[in-house]
């Protein structure tokens, strides 16, 4: 059994190294989108350190909705998503390694590049040490949400709009737990109850997303 | 071993069979016929479990295919219209990840490439592959594969005369070896083996 799961995770290991163009332009609308900001509305430097939680936060949600286009859309279309519905494991411990496989490659270099993002905006140590961390917490709920989203839709011809609409309900209780996390810290106040919030979060979807993206799939298929 | 009964499938409301029943024992082949839309292919998928079916119930070695789908999908191997081949990846890439959790070495893949006759192209991305050649990757796994129960949707499209041959050599092989096959096809099947015909036309609703 695991050795069946490292399989799946390699396998979207080795599309990612042969698709590196998709990671880089996640990434490089992360990056263009935080740099704007300080362009685009001031720069006093008091100020943009207090936009900085909401600016990287925002940045990295949108670049998570990009990525999540790419999930499900071409295995659809060249027949390998069904070939996966047929493999002997559960559908959605495949699933989840898949998701998991897939935060790896576009959701934690933008872990790894705020505490960059932070720097920018002149934060101290310890605010980006909570940034990071909170990218780090909510990065994943976002892609395991986001999931629900891409394979619901992924059938449709232009989803993306729609998967946005879908997601923004789901995405705000996140967002505002992360900014808020990095404003409070800003501000001296205790941090640990947006941690725990964030946390369960994670947990609940981690559990419950990949059901739910095996049945929005099977629906797709049908 | 396979026991399809009373099968019912509906399509956007339209009733495409219902009443279908059908047993394949260890050896046998079904050829699935039809005019277009009669629900070849939804059959098909019906059968993997890929399509839900209104009525009726779908038996491999007496188990109900839906409670035990993880036993039945390690012994079944499905090829759609689509090929399902990465673009971006080499032939032997592609036979690797189409085979899924079952572990193959590199000289059994090259082994398989070289009798669908890819050898030489096996390092190429797939995108530079014609039609057919695409079709012979994809056909490659039944080369390699362990499962007893081939469901093939119109294995012969795209193929040459000699690859037409050569799939029917693999067949063959196949049913000798007391496995079953399921596949559709509008020509007819030239295999010497005795194949089964199923008419889906004259199963009226």
């Amino acid at each position: 059994m695991h050795k069946m799961l490292w399989k799946l995770f390699s396998r979207d290991m080795t599309l990612f190294m042969h698709r590196k163009q998709d990671v880089v332009t996640v990434l490089g609308f992360f990056l263009v989108a935080v740099a704007l900001f300080p362009l685009g509305i001031s720069s006093d430097p008091e100020l943009l350190r207090t936009i900085a939680p909401g600016a990287v936060w925002i940045a990295a949600l949108f670049s998570t909705v990009l990525a999540l286009d790419r999930l499900f859309s071409e295995d659809l279309d060249d027949g390998t998503l069904e070939q996966q519905m047929l493999m002997p494991v559960p559908i959605s411990l495949l699933l989840l390694v898949r998701l998991v496989a897939h935060w790896v490659i576009t959701g934690l270099p933008l872990v790894l590049l705020a505490p960059l993002m932070g720097l920018q905006f002149g934060l101290a140590f310890n605010e980006i040490v909570i940034l990071t961390l909170s990218l780090l917490i909510g990065t994943p709920i976002l892609v395991l949400l986001g999931a629900i989203g891409a394979a619901l839709t992924v059938g449709l011809k232009s989803s993306g709009g729609l998967v946005t609409l879908l997601l923004l309900p789901l995405y705000v209780p996140v967002l505002i737990l992360g900014t808020s996390a990095v404003t409070s810290v800003m501000n001296g106040v205790d941090v640990t109850a947006h941690f725990s919030l964030m946390g369960a979060a994670l947990l609940v979807s981690l559990v419950l997303s990949p059901f739910a993206v095996a049945t929005a799939l099977k629906i797709t298929l049908d | 071993m396979l026991e399809i009964e009373k099968l019912a499938v509906e399509r956007e409301e339209r009733l495409l069979f219902s009443g279908l029943s059908v047993k394949l024992s260890a050896g046998e082949g079904l050829h699935i016929v039809g005019k277009n839309g009669a629900g070849k292919t939804t059959l098909l998928r019906v059968l993997c479990g890929l399509t839900s079916s209104v009525a009726g119930t779908i038996k491999w070695c007496d188990q109900d295919v839906t409670e035990f789908r993880e036993e039945f999908c390690s012994d079944l191997l499905y090829l759609g219209h689509k090929n399902a081949n990465k673009t971006e990846l080499n032939c032997r890439e592609n036979l690797k990840l189409a085979l899924g959790v079952q572990s193959v070495s590199d000289t059994e893949i090259s082994d398989a490439l070289h009798e669908a006759g890819l050898g030489m192209l096996s390092h190429l991305p797939t995108r530079f592959l014609s039609q057919g050649q695409q079709r012979r990757l994809s056909l490659a796994r039944l080369l390699l594969s362990k499962a007893t129960l081939w469901v093939l949707d119109e294995p012969y499209v795209a193929l040459d005369y000699k690859a037409i041959e050569w799939l029917d050599s693999i067949l063959e092989r196949h049913l000798k070896n007391k496995g079953l096959l399921v596949l559709t096809s509008h020509q007819t099947l030239t295999m010497s083996s005795s194949i089964r015909v199923l008419n889906l036309g004259e199963q009226h609703a």
